[in-house]
């Protein structure tokens, strides 16, 4: 499995990290000696041991379905960079509505 | 933007449906905290380092969310899932504070089911490909630039005191070989969902509130082709009946578009209530890359089957049964069923009666004049402004004769107006029937002496001829009359 430097690109723009073409040259090698050491794992794991998304064997873990105290507004805006109207302000949003 | 008419849409195309649904759960708390879920509080007053998505805080789902899907899936005929889990679904919007939806991708809980739906008796299979659970986004408002829109505003505002409340998306496989009926029937679906969701109490069901939304998607294909079209999605979708204008509109441009000689383009259109036109959003041209994966912050979810059992066993009874067990027991035709389906109005009839309506009178008001009322104003026919206590109200009046039909029109006005209760309306406006027969006499005799030649056809034994003086007393006593007692008094004198 090579990296290609378009990959890596592709990859940081996906991830809204601004790489140069040297840098993105650089990584993808190394990007790739970690893929590699997790394609590792696929040797070992038969077909009898099914993939998993979580480290414990456990499944069904349920919160009742009750309200619990929120934080003050005034707490949560505090961390914010810009308030106004108690909502956070963003700069203009380039690109498309979602 | 030029359109094809209708007609020659469905000449020379077929058309090809999909509804995504997205529903917001009636849950007291968020999917994956206790924040609560209300609508309409101050604006972040509802969130903690779950639904901000702080380092360090973990989501922990809430199963009565997981509840409420699995019964929707059941109601919907699908299949539950024996295992799956939610994944990620990363983009960069600050709608979503962590960066990422918690989602399901590709093991969504319920799949493979079906909804039928019937509009003026043909019923259309709509096979649903997929239920699963996600989770709603924060509210944007756009601030600066001229519409309120994102193109031109200034800068953005965020309350996220939504982001995190339990969202479901209903998808549907293609629907096909709807062919005129096309809009009729994804409004058909709607409304029918909507009847669903409300019976087995899983959602509030506000499509102004956005506890309801419909993303539309339409494509046409040649007549006799075996190949779909290009799809657009049309999102903005407030309400029942844009459901079915949005879909006629996109049809009929779509058609143009083929017409001339283009190709659609697959991308995301807006609808424009006031306008009744869509007009180009995103494109979809390049599928978007939104790096799912598994979500390793919550663990995987495995209805028991016993589990999935209970919970089919609590399921209302099945629309189809309902809607005919209903008509049945209210003795409607089916050409009154039809017209109760295509007004939407079965939910408000039946809550008509239970409030102590008689079935005919609620169907009368619910899918005549407030429907006509509804439509006129650009309203669902819920938000019309009258409830079911009012409408029985307003019949009570007039079956002990204190107002007749025509005054009650007036007394809609009035209710529909904000003015209060049917009975406050007839209070404020003056507008009972006058029962007072020292009036109508007064009135009577008037006309009587106003028209001899009548009122000798009348003494001559033409009965029929009373209808002209009844007229004019009602005229007199501008319409606040009851026109049976007019009539007795009339021929009390002449015969």
């Amino acid at each position: 499995m090579a990296l290609t430097t378009t990959d890596v690109a592709r990859l940081a723009a996906l991830a809204r990290i601004a790489l140069s073409p040297d840098e993105a040259a650089k990584l993808a090698p190394q990007l790739d000696v970690i893929l590699d050491a997790v394609a590792q794992v696929t040797e070992v794991a038969g077909d009898d041991v099914p993939p998993m998304s979580h480290a414990l064997p456990l499944t069904n873990v349920f919160r009742a379905d009750e309200v619990r105290p929120s934080l003050p507004a005034e707490a949560v805006l505090a961390a914010a960079p810009a308030v106004e109207d108690d909502r956070f302000r963003v700069p203009r949003i380039l690109g498309e509505e979602q | 933007m030029s359109l094809m008419p209708y007609d020659e849409v469905l000449d020379a195309y077929e058309p090809a449906l999909g509804l995504e649904v997205h529903v917001e759960l009636n849950t007291a708390s968020k999917m994956f905290c206790g924040c609560s879920t209300e609508f309409g509080a101050e604006p972040n007053t509802h969130t903690c380092p779950v639904c901000l998505g702080l380092p360090g805080s973990l989501p922990v789902l809430n199963g009565k969310a997981v509840e409420s899907v699995i019964r929707i899936g059941l109601a919907l005929n699908c299949s539950i899932a024996k295992w799956c889990r939610f994944a990620r679904k990363n983009y960069f919007y600050p709608d979503m504070p962590k960066n990422f939806q918690t989602s399901q991708y590709d093991e969504p809980i319920c799949f493979d089911g079906f909804l039928d739906v019937e509009v003026d008796g043909v019923t259309y299979r709509v096979d649903i490909e997929r239920v699963h659970m996600e989770e709603d986004a924060g509210k944007l408002t756009h601030v600066g630039g001229a519409t309120g829109r994102i193109q031109g505003a200034d800068y953005s505002l965020l309350d996220y005191n939504r982001a995190g409340v339990p969202l479901m998306e209903i998808v549907t496989k293609p629907v096909l070989g709807t062919g005129a009926a096309a809009p009729r029937v994804a409004r058909a679906y709607m409304t029918q969902l909507r009847e669903l969701l409300r019976a087995l109490g899983v959602s509030d069901v506000r499509m102004e509130q956005g506890s309801l939304r419909c993303d539309a998607n339409v494509s046409l294909a040649p007549r006799g082709s075996d190949v779909l079209g290009t799809r657009t999605e049309t999102k903005n979708v407030n309400s029942l009946r844009s459901v079915e204008r949005a879909l006629t509109y996109e049809m009929q441009r779509q058609g143009a578009v083929l017409a001339s000689g283009d190709r659609v383009l697959q991308e995301t259109r807006h609808w424009h209530e006031d306008a009744g036109t869509t007009s180009p959003g995103r494109s979809k041209e390049q599928a978007e890359d939104y790096r799912y994966f598994p979500e390793p912050d919550l663990v995987p979810i495995a209805p028991s089957r016993e589990w999935v059992e209970e919970l089919r066993a609590t399921l209302p009874e099945p629309p189809e049964q309902r809607r005919r067990r209903l008509v049945t027991e209210w003795g409607f035709t089916e050409l009154e069923l039809r017209d109760v389906l295509g007004t939407g109005s079965l939910d408000l009839i039946a809550e008509t009666v239970a409030a102590g309506a008689a079935p005919a009178a609620a169907r009368k008001w619910w899918s005549g004049e407030l429907a006509r009322r509804a439509n006129a104003a650009g309203v669902e026919l819920d938000d019309v402004g009258i409830t079911p206590g009012q409408v029985v109200e307003l019949q009570g009046l007039i079956d002990a004769g204190t107002i007749n039909d025509k005054l009650a029109r007036q007394v809609i006005d009035g209710v529909l107006a904000g003015e209060g209760s049917p009975a406050a309306v007839v209070e404020a406006r003056g507008l009972a029937v006058v029962s007072d027969d020292g009036a109508l006499a007064e009135a009577v005799d008037a006309a009587i002496a106003a028209n001899p030649d009548v009122a000798d056809r009348i003494r001559d034994g033409k009965v029929q001829a009373a209808g002209a003086l009844i007229g004019q007393v009602m005229k007199a006593m501008k319409g606040q009359a009851d026109a049976a007692r007019v009539r007795e008094l009339i021929l009390e004198r002449l015969t």
